[in-house]
């Protein structure tokens, strides 16, 4: 028997804990966290600073190993507590696309480049990284600013080119910390329905570490964190009906 | 996509600072080659120039140039009367300083064998050998005269007929050519006053002797010319270059003339050697061994300046990383980059050595071999100190991009 992995979830985390320090120093980061997210959903992570968000977020993007736990990205596990399973790096690159707070985009290549880079470390030849790379900013409206470098954009076209990069090999996981925290409110909500196009088109799975109240609508399952420790948010969970709704 | 050219080009204005920085560094340690190469060959420049199979000196010296020594003149005809050799000339050297211009004027003074040598093989840029065996010079460049310029020294005023290129001793004072006689004269020229005392006291001397009463001449002789006095050494020189007939083996001259009582006899390497080994050795030694202590300074810099190239890199390094950067695309641009300014510095030092070096007071040789050298030497030292760089980087954390 086979399986049909479209319909494998996209992240599957289970039971990952993190513990920085040993002894009286021992802190435990995140702890027992488990999570699914499933193709084409749209993941909120609410918490107070401190409360392990990020944490969370750095382990399933194969950044930050856990010391417990398992994970999975499109049905193939990747991480067995602190142990790779698979090559993280070569992993990152083609299933995982990241969108920071700050846009990080690289400073020295102008705004197609950044771009097009990724698509180059995946494989592509310059010339198809390129014609892909000005597609996608088209498709984000910052394609009459390709040839400028980061520092000459604003904080919102920052974030746009920052997520086309992130969406530019067609990863099935996007995690997004904070996103919209350098955007008004219009390209904040611009950003955030950007999200549920790509992972409705894409049918990957979006997760995104926010604390802007005036999006919680576009998402279809809002998690909270408190000490490490994960939640569904109760609060929040007309949201996510009215999102599984629409 | 090469990231090491993308960010050379958004980076411009300090790689280009930072190109020149080390092309000055690497300009000042090919110098120094150059200053060190420069000292072997002045040294040994005469002794090349004048093309001698033989050197015959004072007994036990290893004269002219590391110690004195005194040859009477006549030595020469009795070299010559050797079997085997082809000819042979005095070689009278010394080195004067005089006021000029209101300037000092330092030149190394060698005597030309007056009439079978003229100075025909020198490398003269202006004017002529010489013409006539008394009051006439030729003067290398570097002494800064002028063809025609007339030069008192001592009691004869001498006229500048030939200037060379290239013709310096091993001090760097540029070599002047005489008659040998003229050499001598200007060598052992007395003030006036001074040859009044020095015959006076010798009718002092005959005056206490009793062959004297019986032979009154004999003090007027004493009163004379020193050269009129049969009992007084003409001046002395320096030594006798010998040159062999062609097919004989000038080691066969050598061993007949050393074995004389009066004389030693240096081979043409022989002389070279005791040049390289005397006179310039501690020189040499010196701006050898701060030739390589400038090396090792500049590759520490240089790794320092590669080192901080990549520190302020590092959160770009982590960003390629969490992006799925495979370490040979970040180790390529940090050496990448290394590499090319390495190469860009190496230009930069030739480029400006070219221009600077000629002004230098003594002489600085670059040679092809030098130059490869240190051309390997640059690309060793890049891709040691970018070493350093780059196990900066490959300990980077990904995680270090979201700080």
């Amino acid at each position: 028997m086979t399986t049909d992995i479209t319909v494998l979830p996209a992240i599957e985390a289970r039971g990952l804990t993190k513990i920085y320090g040993s002894g009286n120093t021992e802190v435990v980061a995140m702890r027992d966290v488990t999570l699914t997210v499933n193709r084409g959903e749209v993941v909120a992570l609410l918490g107070p600073s401190g409360s392990g968000k990020s944490t969370v977020l750095t382990a399933i993007g194969l950044i930050n190993p856990p010391t417990a736990g398992q994970i999975a990205i499109g049905g193939q596990p990747v991480m067995d507590g602190p142990r790779a399973l698979v090559d993280l790096r070569t992993f990152r690159r083609k299933h995982i696309g990241f969108i920071f707070q700050k846009s990080n985009l690289i400073p020295f290549l102008d705004v197609r480049e950044n771009v097009q880079i990724a698509l180059e470390l995946n494989g592509q030849t310059p010339r198809a990284a390129r014609k892909r790379a000005l597609e996608l900013l088209d498709y984000l409206g910052v394609a009459d600013r390709a040839d400028h470098y980061p520092a000459m954009l604003s904080g919102g076209q920052q974030q746009r080119v920052a997520v086309a990069r992130a969406l530019a090999n067609q990863p099935q996981v996007i995690l997004a910390d904070e996103p919209t925290a350098a955007l008004d409110s219009h390209r904040g909500r611009q950003v955030m329905e950007l999200f549920r196009k790509v992972a409705h088109e894409q049918k990957g799975g979006v997760i995104v570490v926010t604390h802007d109240q005036r999006s919680l609508d576009v998402f279809d399952t809002i998690y909270e964190m408190q000490d490490g420790i994960i939640r569904l948010s109760a609060e929040h969970a007309h949201h996510a009906t009215s999102a599984d709704a629409r | 996509m090469n990231l090491a050219v993308k960010d050379i080009r958004h980076n411009l204005g300090r790689f280009a600072l930072t190109a020149v920085g080390i092309g000055m560094l690497l300009m000042v340690v090919m110098g120094m080659g150059g200053i060190y190469r420069g000292i072997i060959e002045d040294a040994t420049l005469l002794i090349d120039k004048l093309d001698a199979d033989l050197w015959v000196v004072q007994r036990s010296t290893r004269g002219p140039f590391a110690e004195v020594s005194r040859l009477p003149p006549n030595l020469v005809d009795r070299v010559a009367s050797v079997s085997g050799v082809a000819d042979t000339r005095k070689f009278v050297f010394h080195t004067i300083q005089r006021e000029h211009r209101g300037k000092p004027l330092r030149m190394a003074i060698l005597g030309l064998d007056w009439p079978t040598d003229r100075g025909e093989w020198l490398p003269l840029m202006a004017g002529q050998p010489l013409a006539q065996n008394h009051y006439e010079m030729i003067a290398d460049r570097a002494l800064g005269l002028e063809l025609g310029e007339q030069i008192p020294l001592g009691k004869d005023t001498f006229t500048v007929v030939g200037l060379t290129t290239g013709m310096i001793d091993s001090g760097g004072n540029g070599l002047a050519f005489f008659t040998a006689l003229d050499a001598q004269t200007v060598q052992f020229d007395l003030p006036g006053a001074a040859m009044r005392l020095e015959r006076a006291a010798r009718r002092g001397r005959a005056d206490r002797i009793d062959l004297s009463s019986s032979q009154p001449g004999l003090l007027d002789r004493a009163e004379g010319l020193s050269a009129a006095i049969p009992a007084l050494a003409p001046p002395a020189v320096s030594a006798i270059l010998v040159r062999v007939l062609q097919g004989v083996d000038p080691q066969a001259v050598a061993s007949t003339i050393s074995g004389w009582a009066d004389v030693s006899v240096h081979t043409r390497e022989d002389e070279r050697q005791l040049m390289l080994s005397g006179p310039v050795e501690k020189a040499k030694l010196q701006i050898g061994l701060f030739r390589i202590l400038l090396t090792i300074i500049s590759a520490i810099i240089m790794a320092l300046i590669f080192y901080t190239l990549t520190l302020d890199k590092l959160h770009d390094i982590a960003l390629l990383k969490l992006i799925g950067a495979p370490n040979h695309v970040i180790l390529g641009m940090i050496l990448q980059q290394a590499l090319l300014l390495g190469a860009l510095g190496y230009g930069i030092a030739y480029l400006i050595g070219q221009w600077i070096f000629p002004r230098f007071p003594r002489r600085v040789i670059l040679t092809q071999d030098d130059l490869i050298r240190l051309a390997v030497i640059v690309l060793v030292i890049s891709i040691l100190s970018s070493v350093l760089g780059i196990w900066k980087a490959m300990r980077v954390d990904p995680n270090e991009a979201l700080s």
